[in-house]
């Protein structure tokens, strides 16, 4: 071995480590935060402006108001509209509309560096959790823009021209942080036209929908089908059924991680239920690993009779659907002994619009929120996204509404004040992804129901402790 | 001019050092910085808690199985992938039948040469809608559409490839192998074609067969080849995050179905970005590092040998 060999093993050698570290370097040079310090005095330029009622946040017209939204499906033509309308409103000031599906890779570096935008729609699968955006001290408190005067009416506040549950679900360590604009129903979804066709009826209980998808089934089409891939809309499904049979006061249990919830007798009620379809044989052959696209598709191409999903289904099926499919919504099924009546439904507030508490205008941030909430800003997003917003009868009877969201209006005015949502996905998102994992185990039969009930009940205690 | 060899050197050496102690060294020393702390990603207050990041990590059952199939992969990944590309190497090299004396591959050797090679040139993106449609869940992809069509399977009953906890790691491995192999097997190639043919030419006089070539003459000769090749596969097996994420059922980076997939750089993302758990995360990730390294360094020192010079 002469020198030549060394200096060989040395090219080597370092080669190898360059191979090592160039890999990692890219993963873990996402960690670094650009090293922004929060302590600076990088205070918002408050307004000088003083309130009044047109002006309720004190709005500086010449401060910028920047606008950052996801560009998901409902797209972001309604806020660069909206962001015309308030340079009008508040003339001399710029509303600058970005948009991106990145909302994590756009938004951390600049929460980290201080410089957030002033109104974010935190949304899509990268968005920022708002558990932890609220841990991290970042979010402002909107209590303002609640009691602030409704524009269509401005004897009315805010907080009540909307739809029940909006107020819980923005709260979120105990302060209102987040307005979540777009409404949204979930439960089962079925086609008119095949229902009609086979002269099936929707079943109002877990019995009749039982024997209904024996009979789907002996007509050569697979009774039910779930997003298996995303575990996301069978839990839904799952946690729903508890929640119509153990009432409202379970699912609050439910919400604070109280261990013994899951002892209740409707949590036993509600997993065997759903473990049924899988026992009966009554799955969509495969639905367990499919995409929530693909497993939607089958469903549109009437390989499946009943899909559980929330409201923007119709949205995202738009081009998979046949024109006379006539997609119909209903509530889940009632168990026996129910607290909560057939109609109940699972309703709630999605999309969080937010406010950083760093921002340069959050004033201008604000009012941006309350120009959302109008009967007019309303409609248009109604008919543009085929999603309700949470603005209270915010679609006037002049709106044109496709088969399904029409009937997620009717079914949400059936329902009433039976409405019910659940707070943990947003308050505890790693005891919401291990729960799906254990519903994802129960549909592919490799957990029983009370294997299911064991270890939920053991996550329940995990987040207590946390 | 020997005074002046210092200032030429350093005068090349002083770029790349600099970036690479800003966007190589610098970061793994944040990492390991925020890695004692329970930063959340989204905010510059942060406590400093020491090593409790590296306790929890050690009792967290999601982390040592993550691990674990790090450690699987990186046993059957490199074996799996340098053992097929050595033996198509071989046959498209000198596997061939030498009617006139000579040393060739096998007939078509170029063409398999090309052939080989292509899923290389496929990017991962388009690794995971391909396999997305390979193993898909129902009589639809194609896999469970060739067994239905054969009557191996019932199509009510179709195998879930990736949903199922025994299956999902090896369908992952079988992807990555025929994606690599096409790599090593030209890298081989190209090492094979620098070997002397007489060297071949005399084993074959000798009377050896292919077997015997092929062990007593041309792995020892590939041995540098083989053991670059080895540390490089066993990075990519401490990594797998594109394949994973992408294919494996589960909310936030796969890792589906319950773990049965999880790798060390999902459950990372996903304590990153999901759970707002980044110091956590970034204590993980010293871990990656660290068990990278050793990986390296025990693979470059177990399988050093003497060299053959040629």
């Amino acid at each position: 071995m002469g020198s030549e060999m060394n200096r060989r093993d040395l090219v080597k050698r370092s080669a190898a480590l360059g191979l090592v570290a160039i890999p990692s370097a890219g993963l873990l040079s996402a960690c670094a935060s650009s090293g922004g310090d929060d302590s600076s005095s990088d205070k918002p330029t408050k307004s000088a402006s003083a309130a009044s009622k047109d002006n309720p946040f004190g709005v500086n017209d010449s401060a910028p108001l920047d606008i950052m939204v996801f560009d998901g499906g409902y797209g972001h033509d309604y806020a660069t509209a909206l962001g015309k309308l308030y340079e009008t409103k508040h003339s001399g000031s710029k509303a600058s509309v970005a948009w991106t599906q990145d909302i994590t890779g756009k938004l951390q570096p600049r929460f980290n560096g201080g410089t957030p935008p002033d109104v974010i729609d935190d949304s899509g699968a990268q968005q920022i959790k708002l558990d932890v955006l609220q841990k991290s001290d970042q979010l402002s408190d909107l209590t303002a823009l609640l009691d602030a005067p409704y524009i269509d009416d401005p004897t009315k506040k805010i907080r009540d021209v909307l739809q029940p549950g909006t107020i819980e679900v923005g709260n979120i360590g105990g302060k209102f942080v987040t307005l979540q604009y777009i409404y949204t129903v979930w439960g089962l979804w079925y086609s008119g036209k095949l229902f009609k066709e086979h002269g099936w009826t929707e079943p109002k209980t877990w019995k009749d929908f039982i024997s209904l998808s024996g009979e789907i089934k002996k007509a050569g089409i697979a009774p039910f089908a779930h997003q298996g891939k995303y575990p996301y809309y069978i839990n839904v499904a799952i946690m729903d059924l508890i929640a119509k049979n153990g009432g409202l006061d379970l699912a609050k249990r439910i919400d604070t991680f109280d261990p013994t919830a899951w002892d209740d007798p409707a949590v036993k009620n509600g997993i065997e239920a759903i473990y049924e379809i899988v026992d009966k044989g009554y799955l969509l052959p495969g639905t367990n690993g499919l995409t929530h696209i693909e497993s939607q598709t089958k469903w549109n191409q009437y390989k499946a009779a009943f899909i559980p999903c929330g409201s923007w289904l119709e949205n995202e099926q738009m081009k998979a659907t046949p024109a006379d499919f006539d997609m119909k919504f209903m509530p889940m099924p009632s168990l026996d002994g129910d607290k909560l009546p057939f109609d109940a439904i699972r309703a709630g507030a999605g999309e969080p619009f937010i406010v950083p508490k760093k921002a340069k205008n959050p004033a201008g941030g604000m009012e941006f929120l309350r120009m959302m909430l109008t009967k007019e800003a309303s409609g248009k997003f109604a008919s543009a996204a085929n999603s309700l917003t949470v603005l209270k009868d915010g679609v006037g009877s002049d709106v044109q509404l496709r088969p399904g969201t029409a009937s997620t209006v009717t079914a949400l005015s059936a329902a009433g004040s039976n409405t019910f949502n659940y707070n943990y996905p947003n308050t505890n998102s790693e005891f919401d992804v291990a729960l799906q994992n254990l519903s994802a185990e129960l549909m592919a039969k490799r957990l029983t129901p009370a294997q299911w009930i064991t270890k939920a009940k053991a996550l329940a205690v995990k987040a207590k402790k946390a | 001019m020997q005074h002046r060899k210092y200032p030429f050197i350093v005068g090349f050496l002083i770029v790349p050092l600099v970036l690479y102690i800003t966007f190589v060294i610098w970061p793994y020393l944040q990492t390991f910085g925020y890695s004692l702390t329970n930063w959340t990603g989204e905010s510059q207050n942060f406590k400093f808690i020491g090593l409790d990041n590296y306790t929890a990590l050690f009792h967290d059952s999601v982390f040592r199985t993550a691990l674990w199939h790090n450690i699987l992969l990186l046993i059957f990944l490199p074996v799996i992938t340098i053992l097929l590309a050595l033996f198509f190497a071989f046959m498209v090299n000198v596997g061939g039948r030498s009617t006139a004396g000579g040393v060739q591959g096998v007939r078509g050797a170029g063409i398999y040469k090309v052939v080989y090679f292509f899923p290389q040139v496929l990017s991962v993106a388009i690794l995971i809608v391909l396999f997305g449609a390979v193993y898909r869940s129902d009589s639809a992809g194609l896999l469970n559409g060739i067994l239905v069509k054969l009557h191996l399977e019932d199509a009510n009953n179709p195998i879930e490839w990736l949903n199922d906890p025994n299956l999902v790691l090896w369908c992952l491995l079988a992807i990555q192998v025929w994606a690599g192999v096409g790599f090593y097997l030209v890298l081989f190639s190209a090492a094979m074609q620098s070997i002397p043919k007489d060297i071949y030419e005399a084993a074959l006089l000798d009377g050896a067969g292919r077997g015997q070539t092929f062990f007593k003459v041309t792995l020892p000769l590939l041995w540098d080849s083989v053991q670059t090749s080895w540390v490089y596969i066993s990075i990519f097996a401490m990594d797998f995050f594109a394949l994973v994420s992408g294919l494996t059922p589960g909310t936030g980076y796969g890792g589906g179905p319950d773990h049965h997939s999880e790798v060390m750089a999902t459950y990372l993302m996903r304590n990153f970005l999901s759970f707002g758990k980044s110091g956590y995360a970034c204590a993980q990730g010293v871990i990656i590092m660290l068990v990278t390294l050793i990986v390296s360094a025990v693979t470059l020192r177990v399988s050093r040998r003497d060299r053959i010079e040629f």
